[in-house]
């Protein structure tokens, strides 16, 4: 195995530069690869799927003793299949933990808007940090326009370096990838089972 | 971690290179469906964004229909639990 040899070069290397710089490698390889692979694999789909449903039970069991609205069930779908997208990711990501903290400060804000006034906090910690090389980058307009509105697309990321930026948008398209892969399968079996069960004849078919 | 003082403290690896972006954006190039069949010398950055933009909007307005498919089917499954242990079960 490859990393067997990294290893035996890294204990027969005598300088530890090399070695240091070695390891960043590694990291920096294993990092990309492990972040193509968490979303990719079939099993992390199929977990997302299970955890899904689990999640849309719990949802619609809280829900249904008061009144069901119609309307807005594909929001609140969304919001749990952000939500349970955001724990998948295991805190690594800054989108996940955006999504994860706003849905906290939501529910918290709705629970305690009765017994605190006053929640005058500030919302946007956090400041824009343009460096010398995205300056460089970002003077052609083009660009820099196009980095500002993707910090808006993907939560959690509006004043992030460049660099922290591309890697979020890659995990964070990765991890969409996999929500509708799985959404879609979901769609499907529960659909074709309605389909059974309601007796009709032509079950669709993909 | 998100704030970077000063890069001259820290070792090579916290410093923001141009091949670092880049490699970011061949990695972002080689994710959307548009572009991954085109060689990576072709498509310049702000394209790559561009893309990235379209891409990650089309993403969502998809999960979005598909959250309204799902509430919908959903909705006429609640009564039926033995419905729900099927298709747990053919997940699984």
């Amino acid at each position: 195995m490859d990393s067997n040899n990294f290893f035996h070069d890294l204990h027969a290397d005598t300088s530890l530069e090399s070695s240091r710089k070695k390891r960043r490698k590694i990291e920096a390889e294993s990092h990309s690869s492990e972040t193509e692979i968490k979303w990719k694999s079939e099993s992390a789909q199929r977990i997302y799927a299970v955890k899904l449903v689990e999640a849309l039970q719990r949802t619609s069991s809280q829900n249904a003793p008061p009144a069901p609205s119609e309307a807005a069930g594909g929001r609140v779908v969304r919001d749990v299949a952000d939500r349970v997208l955001a724990m998948a990711a295991k805190g690594r990501t800054r989108w996940s933990r955006a999504i994860l903290a706003s849905r906290l400060r939501l529910t918290m804000l709705r629970r305690h808007r009765k017994v605190k006034k006053a929640s005058g906090s500030a919302s946007r910690p956090r400041k824009p940090l343009p460096t010398a090389v995205e300056d460089r980058k970002n003077r052609l307009p083009a660009v820099g326009n196009r980095v500002k509105i993707l910090s808006r697309l993907v939560p959690g990321c509006k004043g992030i370096p460049v660099t922290n930026l591309l890697e979020e948008a890659g995990d964070y398209i990765a991890a969409l990838q996999m929500q509708v892969r799985a959404m879609t399968a979901l769609t499907e079996i529960i659909s074709v089972s309605q389909g059974d069960r309601l007796g009709s004849s032509s079950s669709s078919q993909a | 971690m998100s704030s970077r003082r000063s890069h001259s403290r820290q070792s090579g690896s916290s410093r923001i290179t141009e091949d670092q972006i880049a490699d970011l954006v061949s990695k972002l190039q080689r994710l959307i469906p548009e572009l991954r069949n085109r060689h990576s010398d072709k498509v310049s950055a702000s394209k790559v964004l561009q893309e990235t933009c379209n891409y990650i909007r089309s993403l969502h307005k998809e999960v979005d229909d598909l959250s309204e498919r799902l509430s919908e089917l959903l909705a006429s499954l609640e009564t039926d639990s033995d419905q729900a242990a099927i298709i747990r079960s053919l997940l699984m």
